[in-house]
């Protein structure tokens, strides 16, 4: 179990709206669905990104990656209250992850929230490549999480620089992040 | 070595009951008994081969292994797509269990559960939703909302087609065992 310290600020953001929509972009979690949708009365869309990006991988369309996911949520402008990332960005190259953003940006009302984790760990050259794996991320509660990797088509792609992260997804600005000693930086945007 | 004298009984054993010869019904018609009735619910199976495509409604639980196309209401009852079934329909129950596959809405009154190895592409309108580690599910939930609230999955009752299979309820009674 890891501590966490952004999600309790995107849930207590998300506290006391009137039907919230919660947009999740990873791998179904009962556990999940059950804290954010009875605890939290949020309605949750559940759209995998993962699948995706290993579809590309496999196919070896990587190139197309981006152009697919300008439009891959189909959601109205600004109909979603929050976004939950966690490391999705970590799998993805500088276009592809500016893509996504911009289309999150555009499909998060405007005082809506964007959560989402980036590595800042990156290996030196020599240095053994971590293995390809995505993580899922169970929800215990508003502090904490668990993790459950399982296998992926290819590995995290190089760190964004915290630049990078602020320019791919303007309009939105962070208002808090967390660099944790996991080398995970939690990054809440509005 | 103390043998019993077979001819000899303790005093106040109690004398063993005669059988008592049940007696024969009054007519071959008479009502059964309530404490001797026994009430069997039939176990509606749609099995593998069966594809249907249309409407389906009906008032008992339901188990599907075959493949259904269109809509199915089973309002005061739970659905159960077995692991062979194959559903391209708006669903609409009590509660529904998935350990096949649903391409489609499913709204339930009491709770959805998708099985390790069910896989639900659609949107989900229950109060209670458990999805299990292996399930696969894309789509929205939506456990605050009722069933059935303008919006949601609205199954129309019209005549079922002549494929479909619409039973009417059945509660089963077991003839009274012979008497011996």
């Amino acid at each position: 179990m890891s501590p966490t310290k952004a999600l309790a600020r995107f849930t207590v953001g998300l506290t006391g709206r009137a039907a919230p929509v919660l947009l999740d972009l990873g791998p179904v979690i009962g556990g999940n669905v059950s804290f954010f949708g009875e605890r939290l009365g949020c309605k949750i869309v559940v759209e995998d990104l993962a699948k995706d990006i290993d579809r590309h991988v496999t196919d070896r369309k990587l190139a197309e990656l981006p152009r697919f996911l300008e439009s891959r949520i189909a959601r109205d402008t600004e109909s979603v209250d929050g976004v939950l990332c966690w490391d999705l960005f970590d799998f993805l190259d500088k276009p592809s992850a500016t893509a996504l953003a911009h289309h999150l940006a555009r499909v998060l009302r405007p005082d809506g929230l964007l959560l989402a984790f980036f590595n800042t760990h990156d290996p030196k050259a020599g240095e053994p490549q971590p293995p390809a794996l995505y993580t899922k991320h169970v929800v215990v509660d508003s502090g904490h999480l668990q993790h459950r990797t399982y296998a992926a088509s290819r590995g995290k792609q190089k760190p964004f620089q915290n630049r990078d992260i602020q320019k791919m997804f303007e309009p939105l600005r962070i208002t808090d992040q967390f660099l944790l000693k996991s080398h995970m930086r939690e990054v809440l945007f509005r | 070595m103390w043998k019993r004298d077979e001819a000899v009984k303790p005093a106040n054993q109690p004398t063993p009951a005669a059988p008592v010869a049940p007696t024969a019904p009054a007519s071959a018609t008479a009502a059964p008994q309530p404490d001797t009735r026994r009430i069997e619910r039939d176990l509606v199976n749609i099995g593998k081969s069966v594809v249907i495509k249309g409407e389906l409604s009906g008032s008992e639980d339901l188990t599907i292994e075959g493949h259904v196309e269109g809509k199915i209401e089973l309002k005061d009852n739970v659905l159960t797509i077995g692991p062979n079934g194959r559903i391209k329909a708006a669903v609409f129950a009590k509660a529904v269990i998935v350990l096949g596959e649903v391409h489609g809405n499913i709204a339930a009154s009491e709770k959805v559960d998708i099985r390790d190895g069910g896989s639900v592409d659609g949107d989900i309108v229950s109060p209670k939703v458990a999805i299990a580690e292996g399930a696969h599910f894309r789509g929205s939930v939506d456990m605050q909302k009722k069933p059935g609230q303008p919006g949601q999955v609205q199954p129309v009752k019209t005549e079922p087609s002549k494929s479909a299979v619409a039973s009417p309820p059945v509660v089963a009674q077991a003839a009274q065992p012979a008497a011996h």
